[in-house]
């Protein structure tokens, strides 16, 4: 799996491919996170379109790193859930808890 | 009819989670045999995926001295998968509800919701000397589900 990060104005990007799974991608996941946060982001903005697998590890550490955003005053949204990836957050009803988007420009202007 | 022809593996890996990796690339080649949609091959992964991440975390405690245990069949129109690890077991009526409002922010206790959601049937057994099996059920054919509907109703 990868992770690379870029930047619209203030609203940090993170281009996620590959697995989000135990052990690897969950803990890339939660690095990645860390950093924009380290750095001063308080917009993270999650790019899923290119993970191919997510387990429940990775699962839990989007939430994590939702709640860990949330609790330093930010943001964080998911952009461009392919289908299973959205079938693995309705079966636990996550995808009530994030804010989806499927348009980059509409995600970047809602924070 | 014989179930000579139907594919079938067992492995047994240590407990590192790259070992997930080589369960799954085994997974995906015999159900890769059978006559299945990308998304139910996807889906039965990712259950046995959570099964083997459990034996390693919770069941081994990551000890890549113990050994996790896998057998992969197919019989009468059913993927039956087995996971046995070595920990001390676990009662699976204490898992908490992950849809439960207190719950639904919580980083863990996803992967067993997971696996019942992804398969028919998700049962645990707990061997008199420790190690916990968990046997992973899902039918693939109409004949599967017709030979299940008899034994539950004969059972």
């Amino acid at each position: 799996m990868n992770i690379s990060e870029r930047q619209e104005g203030d609203v940090t990007i993170l281009d996620v491919s590959g697995k989000i799974t135990i052990g690897v991608g969950d803990v890339a996941v939660r690095d990645a996170v860390q950093t924009a946060l380290s750095s001063g982001s308080l917009k993270i903005l999650v790019n899923l379109e290119e993970v191919s697998t997510i387990d429940s590890a990775g699962v839990g550490e989007l939430v994590s790193a939702y709640t860990t955003v949330a609790n330093r005053g930010g943001r964080l949204k998911l952009l461009n859930l392919p289908p299973k990836v959205n079938d693995i957050l309705q079966i636990t009803q996550l995808i009530t808890v994030f804010e989806v988007h499927d348009d980059e420009r509409e995600a970047i202007a809602s924070f | 009819m014989s179930s000579a022809a139907e594919p079938q593996a067992f492995l047994a890996v240590a407990s590192r989670f790259e070992n997930i990796e080589l369960v799954q690339a085994v997974v995906e080649d015999l159900l890769s045999r059978l006559d299945l949609d990308g998304d139910t091959r996807h889906w039965i992964g990712l259950a046995v995926r959570e099964a083997v991440a459990n034996a390693i975390k919770h069941g081994n405690a990551a000890d890549p001295e113990k050994r996790v245990e896998v057998l992969l069949r197919v019989e009468e129109g059913t993927v039956v998968v087995k996971v046995k690890d070595e920990g001390g077991g676990f009662d699976p009526t204490g898992i908490r509800d992950p849809l439960a409002p207190e719950n639904l922010l919580q980083p863990g206790g996803r992967g067993i919701f997971y696996m019942r959601n992804l398969m028919d049937q998700v049962e645990y057994s707990f061997g008199p000397a420790g190690g916990t099996e968990v046997t992973l059920r899902k039918r693939i054919t109409d004949a599967g589900a017709a030979r299940g509907a008899e034994e539950e109703a004969s059972g």
